[in-house]
């Protein structure tokens, strides 16, 4: 159910590429339904620049709110704003219309070390 | 349980709760029209009513005084009620902030001597009663922090490590201050990941932000080693106080390594709290940073107490010091129950919290299978597995008339449920909260509906919290709500 063409973070954030250095990321669809209920989104404005799993912003859910990390390093382009104006569609669709920020990766090299869907897949279900 | 209602729901147009005698002075003119308004529709009703209302409502309220509430991390203890009545004394409570300190030294003796008493209890140097919080004893301490590395002409220090199993409080107060939070992940134990603290832990760190026993109810035999790693690289180490209730008499912050610490006189003193407050959140630290305590500290020059603010003093906290009818109820909870009483304090809250540990630990999940202290935290993932959540479970306990213990936190145990007893209640309670969460484990099996439709019993039932929070309609409207 994990795209395989996608990339993911141990704090269960995805990315996509579109060209070698344009880049789509969200959360997972594992992260979605521990959070459960996601209501507020906080984005980082784009033209932000960001740092490879460092935090970008906030997600808030009925039960908690949790960092959101970014998967690569670079320059924010673009955040969902459908996603923002209504949070559930990240519950519905994390790798789909849910997605949360575009961006140009400053390092897309960073991607190489990170886990394939094979790997998160073992991750979420060996830590759960 | 009647269904509650609202004061306009009743209201019947010229009713009154009072009659005015005849007017017997020239009627005054009404100021202009377009300043009177006419959109606030004042309920009319009669002072029975509104007596009846008012009763009605308080009867909706569930406190310690009323049953069980075993929410975990927030120490819900009976407050015993004589020290209200202290708390009530005329010369508490018909004294005034600004008045000379002259006037109020028995007051000025007890701050005095409560601060020695926490000094003593925690083991630390000083204490200030000034923080009105638990948070704001935080914030207060972690600008000591950075008061104290300034002072040492040392900006560099921009980090405050935080475990990941941290009250919410710890990282925002880092973030209050200006700090930048690197999240220290715990082991398989729970304890803090050492290998971990070793690599996150250099010169760039202020801090390392720890509360004890941690909210998952573990002690961490690491404790005395996770100081000395700190402190060898320069750092200090701030203690949250929230879970004091398991150590008093037993172990002390200031021999475990700690600089500073924060404590709840609401929690561990037994004062009444919830629901907004007040609180009191004093914060002790070693005599290094007795410099840097907030303003005021009380002090005794030969027999003569009054106030004074430390030389590098983080300023004041609020426009007096503190909530002085918390600590009243605080002092009166030591004095009464002595050394020998507050040891026996931790005892129960401990034994409670194990014995509840032992008694569930077939029907729900324990993560952490060891010796807990005050507070213990189980993992609903069986039931969540069957189809019921925690929060249905918690919704559950409301029909059996419990106060549901806290859920989904900490946030590295799934489907957490953390339960903290306290020392005040009776083993035949504890049987009967144990008896019902055997008997909920059960209908997770057979009657998964009483779960997802709970509570039954209530006078609201269960509230969309999903389009509360994703809608929140905040503002009652006199014409959108009123039935009819």
């Amino acid at each position: 159910m994990n795209p395989k063409e996608y990339k993911y973070t141990r704090e269960h954030e995805w990315i996509s590429l579109e060209s070698p250095n344009r880049g789509t990321a969200g959360i997972t669809d594992y992260a979605q339904s521990q959070l459960g209920d996601i209501v507020f989104l906080e984005l980082p404005t784009p033209g932000t620049r960001v740092e490879q799993f460092q935090k970008m912003g906030e997600i808030e859910a009925v039960k908690a709110v949790t960092d959101i990390f970014t998967p690569a390093s670079g320059v924010i382009l673009e955040t969902n704003q459908d996603a923002a104006n209504e949070p559930k569609i990240v519950n519905e669709d994390p790798y789909g219309a849910g997605w949360l920020v575009k961006l140009e990766l400053s390092y897309p090299s960073e991607l190489d070390a990170m886990m394939d869907s094979q790997a998160y897949d073992e991750m979420v279900n060996v830590g759960g | 349980m009647k269904q509650p209602y609202l004061l306009p729901d009743i209201s019947q147009p010229g009713k009154i709760g009072c009659s005015l005698p005849a007017l017997d002075v020239p009627p005054a003119a009404l100021p202009p029209e377009e300043l009177l308004r006419t959109e606030l529709e004042l309920p009319e009703v009669s002072e029975m009513e509104l007596v009846r209302y008012f009763t009605a409502l308080s009867r909706l309220n569930y406190g310690v005084d009323t049953g069980f509430y075993p929410l975990g991390s927030c120490t819900m203890k009976y407050n015993p009620k004589w020290h209200e009545d202290i708390a009530k004394f005329p010369g508490f409570t018909s004294i005034h902030p600004y008045q000379a300190t002259e006037t109020a030294q028995g007051a000025l003796r007890l701050m005095f001597d409560l601060q020695a008493l926490l000094t003593e209890i925690t083991g630390m140097g000083v204490t200030s009663l000034a923080p009105m919080a638990g948070a704001q004893g935080e914030l207060a301490s972690l600008l000591m922090v950075k008061a104290y590395h300034h002072s040492r002409s040392n900006m560099m220090r921009r980090k405050i490590l935080v475990p990941d199993t941290a009250h919410g409080t710890n990282p925002a107060t880092a973030s209050m201050c200006g700090f930048e939070i690197n999240t220290v992940p715990s082991d398989s134990e729970g304890n803090l990941d050492m290998k971990r603290l070793e690599s996150m832990m250099n010169e760039q760190v202020a801090a390392l932000s720890l509360t004890i026993p941690s909210t998952l109810g573990l002690f961490d035999p690491q404790i005395i080693t996770i100081g000395q790693l700190v402190h060898d690289k320069g750092g200090l180490l701030y203690g949250d106080g929230a879970n004091l209730n398991s150590l008093l008499g037993k172990v002390k912050f200031g021999d475990l390594g700690f600089d500073c610490v924060q404590l709840n006189l609401h929690k561990t003193f037994s004062t009444p709290h919830g629901g907004g407050g007040p609180g009191s959140g004093p914060i002790c630290a070693k005599p290094y940073l007795a410099d840097f305590m907030p303003t005021p500290l009380v002090v005794n020059k030969a027999g003569k107490y009054s106030f004074t603010s430390p030389p590098k003093s983080i300023g004041r906290l609020g426009a007096a010091y503190g909530n002085f009818g918390v600590m009243v109820k605080a002092y009166a909870y030591i004095r009464s129950l002595g050394a020998a009483g507050l040891k026996e304090v931790s005892e129960g809250a401990v034994t409670s919290a194990n014995y509840l540990k032992e008694k569930l630990k077939a029907d729900y999940h324990l993560p952490y299978n060891r010796t807990c202290m005050h507070e213990v935290v189980f993992s609903g993932k069986r039931q969540k597995a069957k189809g019921a959540a925690i929060l249905d479970i918690a919704k559950r306990l409301l029909d059996y008339g419990f106060h549901p213990p806290t859920i989904y936190f900490p946030l590295v145990v799934e489907e957490a449920l953390m339960i903290e007893p306290t020392e005040t209640e009776s083993k035949k309670t504890l049987d009967a909260f144990i008896e019902t969460m055997k008997e909920i484990a059960r209908e997770v099996t057979e009657d998964l509906e009483a779960l997802h439709t709970a509570p039954h019993n209530t006078s609201v039932r269960r509230l969309d919290e999903v389009t509360a929070a994703r809608q929140p309609d905040l503002r009652w409207e006199v014409k959108s709500q009123r039935p009819g």
